[in-house]
């Protein structure tokens, strides 16, 4: 673990790289596919290269989303496993929602709501991939099951929506809400203050300090 | 129509009121075919392909007399044949000239989600227009009838455009102008579905065929391609005309109730964190760099 007398390291360039790849990858997928969900929003497919462009590339980009999001089950499956004291956390979580911080049981490297939003990415993700495997081919799908395609579209659509809510939260957060964490995932460094405050028992782990007002866990 | 701007609007020198003046109506065309006077003789085939500029596609034999199994992205237009075994013991032999029915509810439409790629025309003309088509396929899960067809190739989808080319410069579609036996017509939608009706009435009191009637599906709306059949309760024996077609529920329903219920949610969601921020702020960390510093 490295960092310095202010900083801890939070995350290491290969999961950097790892986030950065399902982050573009997703970030692209979501607006080609917004553009192919509302008419209103077709413009953006014309912004990015064009409706026939955009409708090749959807597809393939989405295989390198969910082979990110592979490499990122791999790498943080570990982390993300749902605790006892997760659940004691998102019992209060609207003390989480409303700035109350003091009031939660102490998070590990990932909080509850963290760990949440990965479970329902994961998912997500691989349902969208199931789903899109038979709209990106259905020229090769035979005409005896071709009603099963306007069952796969419902379910890329409502997986698709199901992330979406997801991911607004998540940039809410990560731009927003909580500031540090937007450094902390392009340069990998969190203050030490930050890094207490959000995750301690990851803090207390990671730098082997324990700060005066820590509380044991329950 | 083409002929509209010709209708006389004012005569020089003309004592009283401009003759056919307001006696114009709505034209909506329809293409009527009548499956028990055609032959099987495939002339409609081959006029689709000259007027379209298709090449003839290599043949498919499949111990029908049919051209091939099923229609191809440049193969509009195909004669279906069926052998149907009557109740007596006879042998119908069925044949059924297969294409797009231009819905006036078209499936393909609704289910397309490429700006300008399918287009209805007023007088319901049902058209794909290439060139903005980005290749998805949705309009063939929208088709109750299975017409549009693919080409792998260029990524694009092609059926029956009823020679809107024809049609807007005043001329009938080639396979009208084709047949040799007259089972085709083209007029306006009042007049071929008079004329079907006329037909299946003689054929009821005149023939064996005491079932024969107009298939027009009011589940799309009716079709601006409709045919005469010898027994109106059974399409399905015409090569799987579907009985009672509608554009697929499920496509009803992710393009209708479900888009706006994803629409509000999103927005929702947008409007939510916003409002989170100006009411809670950001968690704010306090930086003091002498607690639980490493000694």
């Amino acid at each position: 673990m490295s960092g310095t007398a202010e900083t801890v390291e939070r995350y290491t360039f290969r999961e950097r790289v790892m986030h950065w790849t399902t982050g573009f990858t997703y970030l692209y997928c979501l607006a080609t596919g917004l553009a192919f969900y509302s008419p209103h929003l077709f413009w953006l497919a014309a912004v990015l290269g064009g409706g026939p462009t955009s409708r090749f590339w959807h597809p393939i980009v989405g295989v390198v989303f969910l082979m990110g999001t592979m490499w990122m089950q791999n790498m943080w499956h570990r982390d993300m496993f749902i605790t006892e004291t997760d659940r004691r956390w998102l019992d209060r979580v609207s003390n989480y929602v409303e700035n109350r911080d003091e009031l939660l049981p102490l998070s590990e490297r990932f909080n509850a709501g963290q760990k949440l939003f990965y479970w329902l990415m994961f998912y997500g993700s691989l349902l969208l991939l199931l789903s899109g495997f038979f709209l990106w081919i259905p020229e090769y799908v035979p005409r005896q099951v071709a009603w099963m395609r306007g069952v796969m579209v419902l379910i890329h659509e409502a997986a698709a929506l199901a992330t979406i809510g997801g991911f607004i939260i998540h940039i809410y957060m990560g731009v927003f809400f909580v500031p540090g964490s937007m450094t902390a995932i392009t340069t990998g460094y969190v203050s030490r203050a930050w890094a207490r405050v959000h995750h301690r028992l990851w803090y207390m782990r990671a730098t082997g300090d324990v700060p005066p007002n820590a509380e044991p866990t329950k | 129509m083409a002929n509209g701007p010709l209708q006389i609007k004012a005569i020089s020198g003309h004592a009283g009121p401009v003759p056919g003046r307001d006696a114009s109506r709505d034209y909506d065309v329809c293409k009527l075919i009548d499956v028990t006077t055609c032959i099987g003789c495939k002339a409609c085939e081959v006029a689709c392909l000259e007027w379209n500029g298709y090449p003839f596609r290599d043949t498919v034999f499949d111990n029908t007399y049919q051209t091939m199994p099923d229609l191809a992205w440049n193969y509009y237009n195909l004669i279906r044949f069926d052998e149907h075994e009557n109740d007596d013991g006879t042998l119908s032999w069925l044949m059924r000239k297969d294409q797009c029915m231009h819905c006036a509810d078209p499936g393909c439409l609704r289910a397309c989600p490429a700006d300008s790629a399918i287009v209805q025309y007023s007088n319901g003309i049902v058209d794909f227009q290439q060139e903005y088509c980005i290749g998805c396929q949705y309009c063939v899960t929208g088709c109750p009838f299975n017409i549009p067809k693919f080409n792998k190739e260029t990524k694009k989808v092609h059926k029956c455009t009823l020679c809107s080319d024809r049609v807007g410069a005043g001329l009938e579609p080639a396979c009208i102008k084709a047949c040799p036996t007259g089972c085709l017509h083209f007029g306006s939608k009042d007049d071929m579905k008079d004329l079907a009706e006329t037909r299946a009435k003689q054929l009821r009191e005149h023939t064996s065929h005491k079932n024969a009637g107009v298939y027009d599906p009011a589940g799309v709306g009716g079709t601006h391609v409709i045919y005469v059949l010898h027994d109106i309760d059974h399409p399905e024996r015409y090569g799987g005309l579907p009985k009672d077609p509608r554009v697929p529920l499920l496509v009803r329903l992710w393009k209708g109730p479900l888009k706006w219920l994803g629409n509000f949610a999103m927005a929702a969601g947008i409007i939510g964190v916003a409002t989170h921020y100006i009411r809670f702020g950001p968690k704010k960390v306090e930086e003091d760099a002498t607690k639980g510093t490493p000694q």
